[in-house]
This record gives structure tokens, C-alpha cells and sequence, in this order.
């Protein structure tokens, strides 16, 4: 303090929000000076020792705009300023930011973070929370798995960073890092999760923001906070209905029964001939519908006096537009948020409950449907199809099925029902107390569980082609089980004006356990038992977590900033000895806007520039006990006859086989460096960031090659290392903004490569791994992983073309010139994750309504056709069998082929450049404003999702995680209306 | 609640598995289930896969007899796989890599047999035995220890046979482990102690003595002559050469050992359903009078021991779907329309095949081309049917998967009392020490039978008044066929490669993937030690031409 015996006097005053609710936590400071104070729990501050004289009082908040009021002050007494409120504000890089335990102001981050919050989320008929940031958030990917509803979708944050093991982010639900595995009966955990009830997605990328989760954190996190009732705040119900109409907008272009009956008139064998029928049938016609969807939800929302409280219930209920395919979700979810003790204890409690009801498809049939002969009718009243419920099905002459040949699609997704019921719930309490003595100090404990049921079955009837006459029935049950505690010590003081700082301690214990039983297989009759008994009688996964972590903030000026963590982690997974990992990371900020230079500049609204380094671990691999020796018990279906009774009859032990294990399994760690710009330009009109990465993983674990000898010859093992390089553009303008007319343009583009550099001791020759099964035969993988190369890269022959431009059957290049064609002559090419991606969204409001639209482009990305690849040749036509025929796709009369399968189906003619655009998402709304009375409003959307798709891959859609396109669930198109009133 | 020591329900740690006789015995139904099983059989559709042994392979492919039989059978004039499967058709083009899914598939079954028989027998120890069992049980754990001692000494012959040299890793290496390299010399030399040290351990089970589908010293007197019979092959000073230490007389007087040591021929028919000869390919082939010819039986049954491998390969694989009649005769309601042969095999048989005469010439040929164009054409060349699912009274075995899955019960002869004879035969004819006229009556005991004759009672129409080495190898085709000795058979008769060129019998359709068959390099003679193993253990030498 520098300050003299000179004049002077104390201010003092209140701050508000916008509803007149007192805001404590507020920074006030006198400008100029290194004098300031923070507002209690009614908003009020009082800074002493003010110099006399004309003043200004600087009020700074997270979330909120930063007021300057000027006072004077005079000697020796107290001047009150007039109330201040404070507006929130929306502006990117002054909001309030969710980090790891915590909240940050947007401007003091170091690290890489994007948040969507919900007036941003993608409109329209979204099922499970990640859709609603799909193309929002620059490196982050998320490829839904198809159009069933509730699929399994592959979210992919800055590529990949682990070969073998969990490449998932970490999920973290008001505060509880949730199960990342899925549970039996619902193909995406996440679909347990209304994403109505969703208040904002933050993404944590780098590591100086990630290492505070340390253990779990190298594929990033993703935070989400659900709504929550405010202080003293009015109540108000939600109602929001949508209702939508989802069909399919393209279909595989395969033969027509007619163009099939001249093709095997043309070219086929007798025995095809013999095949034809004289029915028209469009089998994917016959799968495919149209199919509605109606999401309603309601929440209340409010205070009762100082209890805020949000409670809602979600119902949807989603049809899928392959026949029978149905997905039923009820939400319920309590929050209550009460601040006690004067404003020292903060509580959260959440309960979240969920119960859905799927009916899945076998997606087969979808490739079935391709690939069924259209010159047979769907239905037949022969008796001989009586059996099999009157539908038409490739027969023997015993009545039986033939031999080899496939179902009738139709038949077959009506003949099963397959069932599930999974119940869901997270829970947390959260205390946060804020020391009596020592207002500095804040103990945090946090008690969360995350409990899963998940059960179902298949019903199959006994009209089945398969199973016909028995039926069957299987059944599964899994039931998962996590129990959190969090605890820590935080303390922040601000030192003078210029320098704050807050460190942070914590122990964190979380424990998984995964379980069920194993079920006998019936008959449809649920009594006959098929095959043996289960064996063993259930499965046991187990896991625990414990951790120690720290973190300490240091912000100079608001314009030096730090951020360094440490996290210590300790997996049951590995041996005494491995199980430990240290997690450190480092941040830097400088926000140049706070410079001399740049403060009274006023086009440049915000600048500042981050560096980050650190270390984040992995440890999801393989089993839980993949390092220690065991014993498995096979099935009774492999035992082993050791003798005979006294009848001559066999006797059978079952057997106990020795595991294949490594005692050295221990962390995976993914090292970051990141570094970026956030700037903003004419009262961030324009704004924006770059980001730009490295990530080294090492220690990989991999599942390779152990030396032959051993009890298994491949084994997860820490070797190798992959390398991801990037960088991440967002980009926001508002071209237009004026009273009745706004404009404004969000664009995120992200280029990533991943190149593996390491895969332990390598031999001149040794190819690597192959990967990606795709039928045509038993193992038959498309992709490699090699040194060198990006991870999942093709691994084809390269196709030989004729004069005519088409491919030369049979023919590939020999591309070791050693005169033999052989597996030595496969290459590696081109890659299935996309090199960049792009996403872009617009908003127009004109008054009262809005337009918006969200498009999405992969760039780089291959896929291999599979379709073509197995069926678009003659002899798909007849699979390898004189008993039935089945269709091929048009293609095949691009290529004719006509000959074995084995080279063809890894020829290159099938891989297939699969970037595309996709007009994700376009939503025209129109506010009502109030209705009958004050405070009541109603809004009014129209969406369509899906509204183009431009590629020039030849299937139905290139957008597919696995890079082969194979009996896959067609997106739909969507036309979805809503309303959303409150009141 | 600091603990991070969980422990597994449904697994045991090795302290729960040997408490007692019985558990020993479980492993040990691993140790001799290694050569029928791929896996845990936890795949709940089929119990026959899941949780496989051997990985980067496809499981069912991955059994031991499937491998084993494929590359002896599918290199020759014996069999062709109709399947694209990856690497399969590389077996008749043999122009496979070191990289090849299925000798890499191949190699590491043998390998990992080797690894199940070594952890038994390092828990098996005398120590170890004595602290945990007692009284009688030590003794019974005792035999169950040399027979692992067998068990591996055969996956060693087998990498003796098919990649020569290879890693050497035995039970008192520890188990995570780089092994050293050993050569064919070196390996063959180790396989001939262990099978000398148990033809005379006392803890060896005398010959027929042992429980079924268990072994005994005729087993290890059986491997022994088998072993001699191929010295010269096995210690060639370069692979493909024959010019090693030749151990004609050793071949014989352990051949002789097993055929005095009471096992018969079968000399009984199964009424209509069968002859004397295909009996022992049927689905009760574990009862007398089959097995009284059978010396080391794998076993299998389509309820308890299912595998895609095995003898249900062998039966679903060479069965056409399409065709009730071949179904119903092999007792298999299925068929994978794969596996059928040349016409070389046919031609072996001469006009007997189509007389009906030579009771082992049993092919299908209904709606199936004596000649192969395309082998991928499943109409193309006869079909095989040695190996059936019936029971001796006629009966298909019951399919407790039917009508999704069909599995055999049909028990594969690994060692039959013909094929030592017949090694006892050409041992004395390559100018072992023995009794020629014993030699040539052993082919004759064989032929008769093949021709419903009584075996003891001579007969011209059919009996050999003399030999020749010619002679021998087709007599071996005719009785050994699709039993997983073809291959070693044209080497060891040096009809395999490019070397010998002029006998009719060193070429077949599709040697070499070409339709009339073309030469092959010496040097296919043996497979490449597989590049993934090379990869992470530098000790391990290539094969020369790889």
C-alpha cells in the first residue's frame, strides 16, 4: 500500500443482478488504485481508506458486465453509490465458464474450452444430450451411429489418442464424472439423459483444463449443467411439446425385379433362372416408414422462499422408420440449490431418473432388405409357408429352410422382439462451505451415485425362418453401480487490487461395479431350454479409482494468468506397484487487451493468448484383471472327454484354462501442448479463437503381438505412441444488429492428424495390425494400424483399370514387383477418420422470428462399401448357392464382375471418398410473447434435420464412424414442430 | 475403502485351481482340449466360440486339427477349399507370406498348446504336488504331467514338420518371456528325448491302460517312429534337401513296439451304414471295435466338445448344402459347401472307386465335376466323405443347436494302429532293420480290410506281391487320406517341390494356384516363422525364400 496520511474516506454501496437479487461474490475495485473488496451475501461492500476526491468504482463478476460508476469521495466519511446492477452478460469472453471443480471466469482460462449453452443447441428432434452440440464446438466430432433412435453416437475430441483403449471423453454431469461404458439395453448411455433439462455443454480440450480429471481426461471432458431454480425467483412452468415426422430420404439404388429378371435372363446360370419369381417387391419399401416422434416435457421452476427448486418430467416417445423399431423415455429430474448459514453453505442436490424402453432391430435386415430377391412376394398363402406365418421364405423340399439362405426381412424384424428396459439414476449432493472465520476458505464435498438397470430380451417366434417350429428366447441383465465422493479444500484471496490467486486440494474415491447374470436360452415357450446352461453363471467387473488433486490460479493485473495442476490417480486395474499416475499440468494466459497499448483500443474488444501443457492419463483397457494370473472356466458346450463311464458313454470335464496377462500393465499418458487466441474485435461483433495442439500419447496401450509361448500371443500391453496434431478455428460475427434485424455467423473448422509413431519393437516386413471386420469370409479385416500411418488406415489392393475406365477383374497392381500377387502387395490408403471437419451456424431474427441453420462438412474421411463390395457383382446374385437368389446393387453393372470374392472385396474400386455437407439442421421460430398475461410467452418452431446431404460417395451416406458401410441404419429426415410456453 | 486389491467372481487365481486331484484334472482337459477347442465357448449362439484361445485369427479357423489338417491337406492333391476366406486359398497357391493370417494362425495354436502344457506341468512339480495332493493322487498327478510332457513334445514335432526351427520355451522358463531360437536339429533332437525319456517313464501309462482319449507309451512309440520315419527330412542340412541322418531301423523297432502292443485293426462292418474302414470315421467311433485301433483319439461331440474345427469342419466343410442325399449319408444337416479334392485322389483308387471296391475310395460325386476349373466353384471336384456323423447303427447324432448350428461327435484319429503299421512298412522298405515279409503283410492286412476281405487270409485279387516306394505312398493315400499326412508324405517321398519333377504324382490340379498345376520352390518346404513374431522377438530367424 502506498498510500499517505493524505484524505481519505470509504465507500460503500449494494449490487444487484437484474432481477434487484443481491449478488455477492462481486469484485469491486477503485479504478486505479489497488483498493477493493467483494460484496457479501447481500451485495454489499464497503472499501475503506478511498483517497478523496473524484473516484470510480470498478464492479467486476463472472457472467456479468463490468459497470464503472464514479463517486466522490470525501474525507473521513462514507459514501454510499447508488445501487448497481450489474446485467448479465452474454458475450463469449466474459461469461462464467465450468471447469474442472470449479468455475472460471471466461477471460482468466488458460486452457481450451468451448461452451455451448442452450440458446445455442441444435433445434429440432434431438434424443441424446451430445446431439445438441453437433457441429458447434470446433474439434469436437460426434458421428452418430445411424438413424435408430437412441444409437450409440462416437464423440471424438481432437482425434483419438488411444488405439486399443477407451477413446470416449469423460462425461461429467453437474459435478459427478458419470459411468463412461454403456449398460445392456440402451445402445447409448447417454440417451438417459433428457437433453431438455441441459443448461450448458462446456468441452474441456487441452490438457492444462483437462488434468484437474486427470485419470480418465486424454480424450477430453465434457461438462454438463442442467437447469436450476435461482434465489427467490418467481415460479414458472415450461411446457414444451415437439412433434415430428421422421422418413427416409434416399434408398440403396439396387436392381428392380424386372431389371433382375433381365439381367439373369442375360447372363444367368439355369439354376438362377429357376429362381425368378414373377412378384415386384421393394423390400427396402417394405422395412422402411414413415415414422413419428412426440417429445413433451414440462419442468416448474422457482423459489420457495429460499429454496430454489427445478423439478420436470420428459416424455418421448420415438418411433424409428425401419418397421417395429420404437424407443419410449421417461425423465424425471429434481434440483434443488438452497444457500444457507448466512450465505456460507451452498447446497446442490440432483436427482435425475430415467426409464427407457427400447424395441431394437437386427440392423441385418436393413442389408438383408438390399440384398433379398424383389421377384418374391413378401406374403404367400402356399401351405408350405404356414409355418413360417404365411410369409414367403426360401424353402427346401423337406419344408425346410434352404440351406445358407437368408430370411425374409420382413418376416424376420416382425418374428423378433427385441426388448429393453433401462432405468438410470444420478444423483449428487453437494456441500460448499464457505469457512465462518475464514470466508477465503471453501470446503467442497461432493457425494454422487450413478446407478444402472438395464434388462431385455429377444422373443423370437416359432414362425421364424431360423428357429421355426422352437423359437427362442435370450434375456440379459446388467446392473451398474458407481458411488462417488469428492472432497476439497479451496482458498482464494485477491491481494491488493492486482493480484488474485486460489488454490485448491482434493481426494477423490470412485468406485465401479459392473454385474449380472448369465441366461439359459429357451424356446419361444420360455421353458425348453436350447443349448446349455450359462456358463459362468455371470459376469463381475469391478473398478475403482482413488485420487489426489490440486490446483492453484494465479491472475496479475487480470492480465497475467496461471493456471497449474496436479493430479495423482490410483487404478484397482493394475498391479501393486503400476497403479499409481502423476498428472501435472500448466497453463499461461496473458490478456494483451488488459495491456497499456490496448485498453483504450476500442476495436480491439478482447486478445489474449493461452499456452498449456500437461500430462493426462488413461487406464480404460481390457478387463479388470488383466494383469493378474487366473483361471476361466470354459463352457460346458468345450469340455474335454477324459474317459468313459461304465455305460462306454463319454465323460466330459469341463476345463480351467490359464489366462494370458501382464503384470507390468500400468498408465497410459497422452502429453498436450496447446496453445491459443481468443480475440474479440468491435464490441466483439467479430471474435473468435485458434487453437492449436499437439498431443503425444505414450505408453500406448495396445493390444499386440506378445512372443510366441506365452499363454496368449496378443496381450494390452504400454507400448508405442500415437501423435495427434492439430488446429481449431471458431469463428463468431454479427454482420447485422440492429433493434428488429440480427445476423449472426458462428464457424468452426478443425484439422487433426493422427499419425502412430510407435507400436513397440518393429521387424522390416511386419505389416501391423489388421482391423475391421467385414465378412466375405471369416476374418477378413479392411484396415491397418501401422507405424507411420494414421490409426484405422485402409489396407486394400490397388485396382487395375481397363481402357474403358472400368476395373479389370481380378487384376491389381503388384506393387512389390515381384511377379506373384499376394497379400505383400496390399497398401495402406487413406484413412476413416476425417482430416477436417467444419461446422457452421447462422442465426437470423427479424423481430419476432428466427431462422437458424446448422451445416456440417467431414473432409477426408473414406469409406469402404461394403454393399458394393459384397453384392454388386454377378455371382451376389447367386450367394454361392443354387437354392435361392438374392439382389445386386446397380453397380454391378459398372463392373460386371463375375468371380471370386477373395481379392475383390479388398480392391480400392471400393473405398470411396466420403466427405461430405449436411445441412444439419433448419429452424424457423416465431416468439408469441406473452399470451393472456405478463410474464407468460410462447414460441412457436419449425425444424427440419437432414435437409441435404451433398458427397459424392455412392451409398446412402458416407458419415460412418467405422469407416465400412455395411447394413447400415439410414439417417432420416425429419420434419419436427413445436411449441415451448412458459408461465 | 483405500483398497485397490479387487478380486474376480467368476475367475480363479491360481491357488483356487490346484487345491485338489480335480482341479488338476480341469486343466488338464484344457492341456489335451487345446487340440479340439478354440476358445471358452462363451458365445451363448453357439457354445462352440467365445473367448478365443488364439487371437487375429477367426476362432473356429483357429483349431488345431483344422489348421493342422489344412496345411497338410489343402498344400496337396488331396483337398480344395472352395472359400475366400483370407490366407485359405494361399494353401493351394502357395505363394503365402510371412504374413499369412493362417500360418500365423497355425503357428501360434502350436505354440500356445506348447504354453498350456508348459504352465502344467510348472504347477505340477514334485514340490508342488507333494504340498497340495496326497496318497494316490500324486501318482495320478504324476501321469497327468507326462502326458502334458507328450502333448508338447507333438506341438514341437508339428513346428519341427511345418516351420523347422522356432522359439523354445519349456516349463522351467518363466511365463512372460522372450524365448531363444532353436533350430530343426536342435528341436527335433529335443522332441526325440522327451518322447525316449516317456516311452520308459514309469509314470507313463502302459500302452492301453489309460482312461479314452488319454495317452499312453504306444502313443509316444507311435510319435517316435513317425518322427525317425521323417529324420532325414528333419535334419537335412537344408530344408528340402532329405539328405539328414536317416532312421529307418529306430522307425521300425518303435512302430513294431506299438503293433505287438494289442491294438487290431477293425475288421468289423457297421452293417449297412458303413465298412470295416469307414466305421472308424463314424460318430461312436469312440466305442469297440473302432477304437481298439485307435491309439490317440481328439475327441468331439456336438454337445459337449463343439468347436469349428475339428471333425465338424471336416464333415460341415466338405458337405454340400445343396444336396439332401449327401446330408443325410454323412449325417450332417448342414454343409459349408468348402472342401473337396482333386482327381488326383480319385485316380488313386483307380477303377475300384467306381466299383465300389476299395472300401476307403467313398466320394460324392452327384452333381459334382471330377475336374476343378475354378476352385471356387463348390460344384467343381468330388466330394470327400471319410468322416460322417452317423453312429455305427445308423443314427445322425443328436443337434442340440439344430437348426441354427450342427456340430460332430466324430472322434479324430490322430494316431491309428494302420498308420504305424504302414510306417513300419516303409521304414523296412527304406532299408530299416525288420521283417520285410512281415512289412509287406502289414499293407496286405490293410488292403484286404479296405476290401472287406479277411485281413489274415491272403488273397490275390488284392494283396501286393511286392513294394515299391511308388507303391507305398499311394497305399498311404489310399488309407491315410484327409487324416493330415499328406503333405509330409510328398516330402519325406520327395514329390512335393520343383526337385523332383517327373514322377506323375509331384503334380495336381491347382499346385501352386495354377489349374494344371505348376513347380513349386524348394523352400515352400517349410512356412515362414510369422512376421508378428519376429516382430517382438528379434531372436527368431527367417525361413530361407521368406
Amino acid at each position: 500500500c502506498t498510500l499517505s496520511a493524505a484524505a481519505q474516506g470509504t465507500v460503500g454501496g449494494r449490487v444487484l443482478d437484474e432481477k434487484a437479487q443481491p449478488l455477492p461474490g462481486v469484485t469491486v475495485i477503485i479504478e486505479g488504485t489497488q483498493l477493493g473488496s467483494s460484496t457479501n451475501a447481500e451485495g454489499q461492500f464497503l472499501i475503506q481508506n478511498v483517497p478523496a476526491g473524484q473516484q470510480t468504482v470498478l464492479t467486476s463478476f463472472v457472467g456479468y458486465s463490468t459497470q464503472r460508476l464514479p463517486v466522490n469521495v470525501a474525507n473521513g466519511q462514507t459514501t454510499n453509490v447508488k445501487d448497481i446492477t450489474l446485467g448479465e452478460n452474454t458475450t463469449l469472453l466474459n461469461e462464467a465458464v465450468v471447469v474442472g471443480y470449479g468455475v472460471q471466469r471466461r477471460q482468466d482460462v488458460t486452457g481450451s474450452i468451448a461452451t455451448v449453452t442452450s440458446k445455442d443447441f441444435v433445434p429440432g428432434q434431438v434424443t441424446n444430450p451430445e446431439q445438441l452440440v453437433q457441429g458447434k464446438i470446433a474439434g469436437v466430432s460426434i458421428t452418430t451411429g445411424g438413424g435408430a433412435p437412441g444409437s450409440a453416437n462416437a464423440i471424438r475430441i481432437r482425434g483419438n489418442s488411444s488405439l486399443n483403449a477407451s477413446n470416449d471423453p469423460l462425461f461429467v454431469i453437474d459435478g459427478v464424472p458419470v459411468d463412461k461404458g454403456g449398460i445392456s439395453g440402451a445402445s447409448n448411455p447417454l440417451s438417459l439423459i433428457n437433453p431438455n433439462d441441459i443448461e450448458s455443454v462446456t468441452v474441456l480440450k487441452d490438457a492444462s483444463a483437462l488434468a484437474i480429471y486427470g485419470n480418465r481426461a486424454s480424450n477430453g471432458v465434457v461438462l454438463i449443467t442442467t437447469k436450476r431454480g435461482l434465489q427467490g425467483e418467481k415460479l414458472t412452468v415450461n411446457f414444451s411439446s415437439q412433434t415430428s415426422v421422421s422418413r427416409r430420404f434416399n434408398k440403396y439404388d439396387v436392381l428392380s425385379a424386372d431389371e433382375l429378371r433381365t439381367l439373369v435372363q442375360e447372363r444367368g446360370s439355369a439354376a438362377q433362372k429357376a429362381n425368378l419369381g414373377t412378384a415386384n417387391t421393394d423390400w427396402q419399401d417394405e422395412i422402411f416408414r414413415t415414422a413419428a416422434t412426440f417429445d413433451n416435457n414440462i419442468s416448474l421452476t422457482g423459489s420457495i422462499k429460499k429454496l430454489p427448486f427445478r423439478v420436470s418430467y420428459g416424455n418421448l416417445n420415438q418411433d424409428g422408420i425401419v418397421i417395429t423399431n420404437s424407443l419410449k423415455r421417461n425423465t424425471g429430474s429434481l434440483s434443488l440449490t438452497p444457500v444457507l448459514l448466512d450465505g456460507h453453505l451452498r447446497v446442490d442436490i440432483n436427482a435425475k431418473g430415467t426409464q427407457i424402453k427400447n424395441r431394437f432391430i437386427d440392423d441385418g435386415q436393413i442389408g438383408g432388405a438390399i440384398s433379398y430377391n424383389p421377384t418374391v412376394p413378401v406374403r404367400s398363402s402356399e401351405a408350405q409357408y404356414v409355418p413360417y406365418g404365411g410369409y414367403f421364405q426360401y424353402l427346401g423340399t423337406n419344408g425346410l429352410p434352404a440351406s445358407q439362405a437368408p430370411g425374409n426381412p420382413v418376416a424376420a424384424l416382425n418374428n423378433s422382439n427385441n426388448i429393453s428396459t433401462v432405468k438410470r439414476f444420478i444423483g449428487n449432493v453437494q456441500l460448499d462451505y464457505k469457512f465462518h472465520f475464514l470466508p477465503e476458505l471453501r470446503a467442497n464435498l461432493n457425494l454422487a451415485t450413478d446407478v444402472s438397470r438395464g434388462e431385455g430380451s429377444t422373443a423370437t417366434s416359432v414362425t421364424d425362418f431360423g428357429n421355426v417350429g422352437q423359437g427362442r428366447f435370450t434375456r440379459f441383465k446388467q446392473d451398474k453401480d458407481m458411488r462417488l465422493l469428492e472432497f476439497y479444500l479451496a482458498y482464494n484471496k485477491q491481494l491488493g487490487a492486482d493480484t488474485k490467486f486460489d488454490v485448491q486440494a482434493g481426494y477423490s474415491y470412485q468406485d465401479f461395479e459392473n454385474q449380472g447374470p448369465n441366461y439359459q436360452i429357451f424356446r419361444f415357450d420360455r421353458t425348453t431350454p436350447l443349448g446349455d446352461p450359462p456358463s459362468p453363471s455371470g459376469y463381475y467387473d469391478p473398478y475403482r479409482l482413488i485420487s489426489y488433486f490440486g490446483r492453484a490460479n494465479l491472475s496479475v493485473k487480470d492480465r497475467y494468468l496461471l493456471t497449474a495442476t496436479l493430479r495423482n490417480d490410483n487404478t484397482s486395474r493394475f498391479g501393486e506397484g503400476n497403479r499409481s499416475g502423476y498428472f501435472p499440468a500448466l497453463g499461461l494466459g496473458w490478456r494483451l487487451k488488459g495491456e497499456n497499448f490496448l485498453t483504450n483500443n476500442q476495436s480491439v474488444t478482447e486478445l489474449k493468448l493461452r499456452a498449456g501443457y500437461g500430462i493426462t492419463g488413461q487406464q480404460e483397457i481390457g478387463g479388470p484383471f488383466d494383469y493378474l494370473p487366473r483361471y476361466v472356466r470354459g463352457n460346458n458346450s468345450v469340455q474335454y472327454q477324459l474317459g468313459l463311464d461304465a455305460a462306454g458313454n463319454p465323460i466330459f470335464i469341463p476345463f480351467q484354462r490359464p489366462a494370458g496377462y501382464n503384470a507390468d500393465l500400468t498408465w497410459e499418458t497422452t502429453a498436450t501442448y496447446n496453445a491459443g487466441l481468443d480475440w474479440g474485435l468491435f464490441d466483439n461483433r467479430v471474435s473468435g479463437s485458434i487453437d492449436v495442439y499437439q498431443r503425444n500419447t505414450d505408453n500406448l496401450l495396445a493390444n499386440v503381438f506378445v512372443p510366441a509361448g506365452g499363454l496368449a500371443n496378443k496381450l494390452n500391453r504400454n507400448v508405442g505412441s500415437l501423435r495427434n496434431r492439430g488446429v481449431e478455428v471458431a469463428l463468431n460475427v454479427v454482420p447485422v444488429r440492429t433493434e428488429d434485424f440480427t445476423w449472426d455467423v458462428n464457424l468452426n473448422a478443425a484439422y487433426n492428424k493422427t499419425e502412430i509413431t510407435d507400436l513397440g519393437p518393429q521387424l522390416e516386413g511386419f505389416i501391423g495390425y489388421q482391423v475391421e471386420g467385414i465378412g466375405g469370409g471369416t476374418g477378413n479385416n479392411i484396415q491397418i494400424q501401422t507405424v507411420g500411418y494414421p490409426n484405422n488406415a485402409f489396407y486394400v489392393y490397388q485396382q487395375v483399370y481397363g481402357a474403358d475406365g472400368r476395373p479389370v477383374e481380378e487384376l491389381y497392381v503388384d506393387r512389390n514387383g515381384d511377379g506373384v500377387l499376394n497379400e505383400a502387395d496390399l497398401y495402406r490408403y487413406k484413412q476413416r477418420a476425417p482430416l477436417a471437419t467444419f461446422g457452421f451456424t447462422t442465426n437470423f431474427t427479424y423481430k419476432r422470428l428466427t431462422l437458424n441453420a446448422v451445416l456440417r462438412a467431414n473432409v477426408g474421411n473414406y469409406v469402404y462399401n461394403r454393399i458394393a463390395a459384397d453384392q454388386a457383382n454377378l455371382i451376389g446374385i447367386q450367394q454361392g448357392s443354387a437354392l435361392f437368389l438374392s439382389n445386386v446393387p446397380t453397380s454391378v453393372r459398372d463392373t460386371y464382375f463375375n468371380a471370386s470374392r477373395q481379392r475383390q472385396i479388398y480392391s480400392d474400386y471400393y473405398l470411396e471418398n466420403g466427405s461430405f455437407l449436411r445441412g444439419e439442421n433448419i429452424t424457423l421460430g416465431y416468439n408469441v410473447g406473452k399470451i393472456f398475461r405478463e410474464g407468460t410467452n410462447l414460441r412457436l418452431t419449425a425444424a427440419v434435420q437432414n435437409v441435404f446431404l451433398i458427397t459424392k460417395y455412392s451409398g446412402l451416406d458416407p458419415e460412418i464412424f467405422s469407416g465400412v458401410d455395411n447394413n447400415f441404419y439410414p439417417r432420416a429426415r425429419t420434419f419436427t414442430f413445436g411449441l415451448n410456453a412458459s408461465f | 475403502c483405500n483398497d485397490l486389491d479387487l478380486k474376480p467372481k467368476y475367475e480363479n487365481t491360481p491357488d483356487k485351481v490346484y487345491v485338489d486331484l480335480n482341479g488338476y484334472r480341469s486343466v488338464l482337459a484344457k492341456v489335451y482340449g487345446g487340440f479340439a477347442v478354440t476358445g471358452l465357448g462363451n458365445d451363448n449362439a453357439n457354445g462352440a466360440a467365445g473367448g478365443g484361445d488364439i487371437a487375429d485369427i477367426d476362432e473356429g479357423t483357429s483349431d488345431y486339427i483344422r489348421q493342422l489338417w489344412s496345411a497338410q491337406e489343402l498344400t496337396t492333391d488331396e483337398a480344395v477349399w472352395t472359400w475366400p476366406d483370407p490366407g485359405v486359398q494361399d494353401w493351394h497357391n502357395m505363394n503365402w507370406t510371412a504374413s499369412n493370417v493362417v500360418v500365423r494362425g497355425l503357428y501360434y495354436r502350436l505354440y500356445y498348446e506348447i504354453a498350456l502344457c508348459n504352465e502344467f506341468i510348472r504347477e505340477s512339480s514334485d514340490d508342488k504336488l507333494n504340498s497340495r495332493l496326497s496318497g494316490a493322487d500324486v501318482a495320478t498327478a504324476k501321469r497327468y504331467r507326462a502326458e502334458a510332457r507328450f502333448l508338447r513334445a507333438v506341438a514341437y514335432s508339428h513346428v519341427v514338420d511345418l516351420y523347422g526351427g522356432g522359439p523354445f520355451v519349456i516349463d522351467t522358463d518363466p511365463t512372460a518371456y522372450t524365448p531363444p531360437y532353436r533350430t530343426r536339429q536342435q528341436l527335433f533332437e529335443y522332441v526325440e528325448q522327451e518322447l525316449l525319456a516317456l516311452a520308459s517313464s514309469p509314470e507313463f501309462a502302459e500302452p492301453r491302460t489309460n482312461e479314452y482319449g488319454r495317452v499312453d507309451k504306444a502313443a509316444a512309440w507311435a510319435m517316435l517312429s513317425r518322427l525317425y520315419l521323417n529324420a532325414n527330412v528333419y535334419t537335412a542340412s537344408v530344408p528340402g534337401q532329405n539328405n539328414g541322418t536317416a532312421r529307418y531301423t529306430d522307425a521300425a523297432r518303435y512302430a513294431k513296439q506299438v503293433i505287438d502292443a494289442g491294438y487290431t485293426l477293425n475288421t468289423t462292418a457297421a452293417g449297412t451304414v458303413s465298412s470295416a474302414y469307414g466305421r472308424l470315421f463314424l460318430a461312436d467311433n469312440h466305442t469297440a471295435p473302432a477304437r481298439n485301433e485307435v491309439i490317440w483319439p481328439v475327441t468331439f461331440d456336438a454337445a459337449n466338445t463343439r468347436s469349428f474345427g475339428g471333425t465338424s469342419f471336416l464333415i460341415n466343410g466338405s458337405t454340400g448344402s445343396g444336396s439332401t442325399g449327401w446330408k443325410n449319408y454323412v449325417g450332417m444337416p448342414s454343409g459349408w459347401d468348402g472342401l473337396r479334392t482333386t482327381r488326383n485322389l480319385v485316380d488313386v483308387f483307380g477303377a475300384d472307386t467306381a466299383r465300389g471296391r476299395d472300401s476307403r475310395g467313398r466320394f460324392w460325386a452327384q452333381g459334382q465335376t471330377l475336374d476343378i476349373d475354378d476352385v471356387t466353384k463348390k460344384e467343381q471336384g468330388y466330394g470327400v466323405v471319410k468322416y460322417r456323423n452317423v453312429t455305427s447303427s445308423g443314427t445322425a447324432i443328436a443337434q442340440p443347436l439344430a437348426p441354427a448350428f450342427y456340430f460332430a461327435s466324430t472322434d479324430f484319429p490322430m494316431i491309428r494302429l494302420a498308420e504305424v503299421m504302414l510306417n513300419y512298412t516303409e521304414a523296412v522298405q527304406r532299408g530299416g532293420t525288420g521283417d520285410a515279409g512281415l512289412a509287406l503283410g502289414y499293407v496286405n492286412q490293410i488292403r484286404r480290410r479296405a476290401y472287406n476281405k479277411p485281413i489274415n487270409t491272403p488273397d490275390a485279387s488284392v494283396d501286393f506281391t511286392s513294394l515299391t516306394l511308388d507303391r507305398l505312398l499311394d497305399e498311404r493315400q489310399r488309407e491315410l487320406h484327409w487324416e493330415g499326412f499328406r503333405r509330409s508324405d510328398l516330402i519325406r517321398f520327395d514329390n512335393m517341390f520343383t526337385r523332383v519333377t517327373t514322377n506323375p504324382r509331384s503334380n495336381w490340379p491347382f499346385k501352386g494356384g495354377s489349374r494344371t498345376g505348376r513347380a513349386v520352390a524348394d523352400t515352400r518346404v517349410l512356412f515362414p516363422i510369422p512376421a508378428s513374431d519376429r516382430a517382438v522377438n528379434p531372436a527368431l530367424p527367417q525361413n530361407d525364400g521368406y
